[in-house]
């Protein structure tokens, strides 16, 4: 193994720990590990605080004169505005039971890595401005000083959370790391530090409706390009209302599902089920976007950006929203929309159209996730389905983080799957349903530039993929989130080599027998349907 | 392509050589602080003769101290709001009919959460589910139940209980059966004069493999500050003082029972003739006592307020509301309308005005 060539970077995962205490602050930036800050005119564009231009490895970060005040009164406000922050500053006994289910300090090593750890790093501050024992004991109770390096160290280590919850499942508290890090990046936006592939994001969507910032007319041709697409596939000429008033239900994806590869063959899926059952349903430009990269920012970031889909709900007269395949878009949806911008009492309570069932679980928000919809349709008997069209196909399913540990969807993919191809298998139960492990690139940190911090972080996941992969020679990895169809294949590709990625609905696309279709040669991706091109388990060995 | 340096056995695991360079400056510090502790009482005791100040003020002051203090950072908690609906899904949502829904995991009814917060305090169940992950060769990661902690937890927390209960005979008259009949199972599996309580011996081990895991694991190790070492110290010292009491040099309990009556009367008097053991005994625990609000302690009355535990899956099914929520600013449709109207137009895509 040593001898092999590697023409890709290695890396090495090295588990000691340092000699330096961790108080003191770690504010190392190297290339590959960090994501780039937020170019200015994004913060201006969203009206955000202290817009500038700066760079994480400058001396000078340029923070506003008055930066420590502002952070003090931004972690005063926010304690008395959380009690899950309050608590989970208080409460941690430093157990470690939550140390190694972090994906990243499993693929770095690196102890403030640890959820423990990371959450260290803020309560330490806490200590010292707001607790007694703090003030009395100091560095005994664990309190330190704020310093430009304590939040540059901020910086460095609550970027790399990927706000996944896993460590909250473990902990015997509940503590939510994740909470911790929603809290500490709000901070740090109040003195002016984002990173750019966030705010990108979210200026777009506040502009165009969605993250990738595709205006109205590209909207529409990227569609009738998916139409014509779709014809050659099937023979069938799908029909994709846009922005079309008085329709019963609004739909709604993320944006990459229709810009995006292999997203692309997600969206595919969704317009032939549709279509399939005359789903009497609307696409939204305006609302073209079910991802929220608000929510990786601040609350109040992610209110704004989420209020267009009730707004334009209401705009449309429709009777309720389904949701497509998109991991943290559910967190915001499942969690907080209906805090956020309900009530939606100008919707109607969901049901389904074509099996009558009453979605009564989703009362209140009115947003159905179309895997709840479609395993209905299965259930019901209403599709008709040819799994053997998958059958190049040995499956596995990827939970992806926000619909496990926020939601609670495990069963719902898996039936659709069940349904729809031939072969399915399980990744070890340790990393799958709320055990499940981060794709590593999860809450804005799909970047380019981070590639390494997400490369390890993936690590534990890829690691599980390639157990079934060379066990069952597994060689597709579903899933349910669009962050995850795009950052799934490279990180794939570097740990095992082999598996490609797909969302759910795209095998139910390929599955779907259509009223009316010929003869299908190929899958979604134009690919024969015979498995005599997909790679062999045994391809896979060369990660090693 | 892929390296790990050292290699690992877990990270949790132990190995020789983490204790090379074995220097842990919270833990002297705590060391020091109880030494320090105890050589106060004794100088207190012996030398000034302040036993009314040690078995009369310190726990009246401390009882004082916890009381307020407790009170204080729970009502804290309990004011501060939740904004956000933010259980942790740990099972399948209730959803449609036919899926089996996992009403402890992802409650959906306030049973369900009840269920699930009394298999976490009373079972400590989350740590029962821990596992640690090992490398075992390049690019193999194996996860194996890890169920010490979990094991040594209860071990410490339940025989604390019973400790607790137990010396509820020095402060009711008469003793509650319940009482009696616990500290007769308590010594059941001995015939020895003195007893010697099973719990005793559980919380001596337990406490003293927390201690241990602190020290040898160097995560743990890593993380680990003064006040964790000095709590495991401090109950340590306790135990220590009480079980020595006990077995080695006897303290006379009637004296102790009357001072106990007395002070709950709140007509104070302090104990004649006792052993100093005693004095450092009750130091001690005033000082835990006092110590109790100041420190993670707290996580006893935090669990039940956790909100990623005590909350119901159901926050589609009924409106969470924020108490301070507050409007934002949005982009409007008008307002996207207007920017885009004329390409909209020109792909025949429907619009509002003109
Ligand atoms: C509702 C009641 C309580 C629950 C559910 C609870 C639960 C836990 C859990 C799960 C841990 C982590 C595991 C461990 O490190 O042992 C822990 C740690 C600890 N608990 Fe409790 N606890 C409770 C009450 C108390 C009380 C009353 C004390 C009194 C002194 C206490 C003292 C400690 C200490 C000292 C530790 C840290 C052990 C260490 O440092 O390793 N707990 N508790
Ligand atoms: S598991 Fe919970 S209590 Fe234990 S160290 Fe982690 S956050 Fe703290
Ligand atoms: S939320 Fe996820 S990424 Fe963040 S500390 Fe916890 S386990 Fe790690």
């Amino acid at each position: 193994m040593a001898d092999e060539p590697s023409k890709e970077k290695s890396l090495e995962i090295d588990y000691t720990i340092p000699k330096k205490s961790w108080m003191e602050p770690s504010t190392e930036f190297r290339k590959g590990t960090y994501c780039y800050p937020a170019a200015s005119r994004h913060e201006k564009y969203l009206e955000l605080p202290h817009p500038r231009e700066w760079q994480p490895t400058d001396e000078d970060w340029k923070l506003p004169e008055d930066w420590r005040e502002v952070i003090l009164r931004g972690m005063e406000d926010r304690l008395n505005r959380y009690r899950s922050y309050r608590l989970f500053l208080d409460i941690c006994v430093r157990c470690g039971a939550c140390a190694d289910k972090c994906h990243f300090f499993i693929g770095s090593g690196d102890p403030k890595n640890m959820p423990v750890l990371r959450a260290e790093l803020l309560r330490s501050i806490y200590r010292k401005y707001f607790t007694l024992s703090g003030k009395v004991f100091g560095k005994l109770a664990g309190a330190r000083e704020l310093t430009e390096e304590v939040v540059k160290e901020w910086f460095s280590y609550f970027y790399q959370c990927t706000e996944c919850r896993r460590c909250s499942v473990f902990c015997p508290y509940g503590i939510d790391t994740c909470e911790i890090t929603m809290m500490a990046r709000e901070l740090l936006n109040l003195v002016g530090l984002n990173i750019n592939w966030i705010l990108e994001p979210a200026a777009n969507c506040y502009r165009t409706g969605n993250h990738l910032g595709i205006p109205p007319h590209a909207f529409k041709s990227t569609v009738d390009f998916a139409v014509d697409e779709l014809q050659e596939i099937t023979g069938v000429k799908v029909e994709v209302p846009i922005n079309r008033k008085g329709a019963e239900i609004l739909f709604i994806s993320p944006s990459a599902d229709y810009f995006a590869s292999p997203h692309w063959y997600t969206f595919l899926g969704y317009l032939l089920l549709f279509h399939e059952i005359g789903l009497d349903y609307t696409w939204s430009t305006y609302a073209s976007e079910g991802g929220n990269f608000g929510l990786f920012h601040s609350a109040e970031l992610a209110k704004r950006l989420n209020a267009k889909i009730y707004s334009e709900a209401k705009r449309l007269g429709v009777k309720w929203i389904l949701g497509g395949e998109c991991g943290h878009m559910w967190r915001v949806i499942h969690q907080y929309m209906d805090t956020f911008n309900g009530p939606a009492d100008f919707l109607e309570e969901p049901v389904s159209p074509i099996t009558g069932t009453r979605f009564d679980h989703a009362r209140s928000t009115k947003m159905v996730h179309i895997c709840e919809f479609t395993a209905d349709l299965m259930m019901n008997n209403k599709l008709r389905l040819d799994p053997s069209r998958n059958r190049k196909w040995k499956v596995t399913y990827h939970d992806s983080c926000n619909t496990a540990r926020g939601m609670g969807l495990f069963e719902e993919p898996r039936y659709i799957l069940r349904n729809v191809c031939q072969e399915f298998y399980e990744m070890p139960e340790n990393t799958i349903k709320e055990k499940t492990f981060c794709c590593g690139s999860g809450s804005g940190l799909g970047a380019d530039e981070n590639m390494e911090t997400r490369l390890r972080g993936g690590f534990p996941r890829a690691n599980a993929v390639r157990y079934v992969h060379e066990k069952f020679g597994v060689n597709l990895l579903t899933c349910i989130c669009a962050i995850d169809r795009a950052t799934l294949p490279p990180l794939l590709e570097y740990w095992v080599p082999g598996v490609e990625v797909a969302g759910v609905h795209e095998l139910v696309g390929n599955a779907l027998v259509l009223r009316g279709e010929k003869e299908r040669t190929t899958n979604l991706r134009g690919e024969p349907l015979d498995s005599t091109i997909s790679p062999s388990p045994s391809s896979g060995e060369r990660a090693g | 392509m892929f390296k790990t340096k050292r290699f690992w056995v877990s990270n949790f695991g132990f190995r020789a050589s983490n204790l090379q360079g074995f220097k842990i400056m919270g833990l002297w510090y705590s060391v020091s602080a109880i030494l320090l502790l105890t050589f106060l009482v004794v100088i207190g005791i012996e030398g000034m003769g302040l036993v009314s100040f040690f078995t009369i003020f310190i726990p009246y002051a401390a009882l004082f101290l916890f009381v307020v203090g407790f009170l204080y950072r729970v009502l804290k908690w309990a004011t501060s709001p939740v904004p956000f609906h933010i259980p942790t899904v740990s099972g399948q949502q209730r959803s449609l009919s036919w899926i089996k829904a996992d009403n402890i995991d992802s409650p959906y009814t306030t049973g369900g959460v009840v269920k699930r917060l009394a298999l976490d305090i009373l079972l400590f169940r989350p740590l029962l589910k821990n596992e640690k992950v090992e490398m075992q060769a390049p690019q193999r990661l194996l996860f194996k139940p890890s169920v010490l902690l979990w094991f040594g937890a209860m071990a410490f927390h339940w025989s604390f209980l019973v400790i607790l209960l137990r010396h509820l005979r020095f402060f009711l008259e008469p003793v509650p059966s319940t009482i009696v009949i616990l500290q007769r199972v308590d010594s059941i599996f001995q015939g020895l004069i003195p007893v010697i309580y099973i719990t005793d011996i559980i919380i001596l081990v337990a406490l003293g493999y927390l201690f241990v895991r602190r020290i040898i694991y160097p995560q743990v190790r890593y993380i680990s500050l003064s006040s964790d070492y000095f709590v495991l110290l401090l109950i340590l010292g306790i135990v220590l003082s009480g079980v020595l009491m006990r077995l080695i040099y006897k303290v006379d309990l009637v004296q102790v029972k009357e001072w106990a009556m007395a002070m709950l009367r709140l007509r104070p008097v302090a104990p004649k003739e006792v052993n100093l053991l005693f004095y450092i005994h009750l130091f001690f625990i005033s000082l835990l006592v006092a110590y109790f609000p100041l420190s993670k302690l707290m996580h006893m009355p935090g669990i039940f307020l956790s909100p990623t535990r005590n909350l119901t899956n159901t926050s589609r099914n009924q409106r969470h509301i924020n108490p301070w929520d507050y409007p934002v600013k949005t982009h409007t449709y008008e307002e996207y309308e207007e920017e885009f109207r004329d390409s909209m137009k020109e792909v025949g895509l429907p619009i509002e005005k003109g």
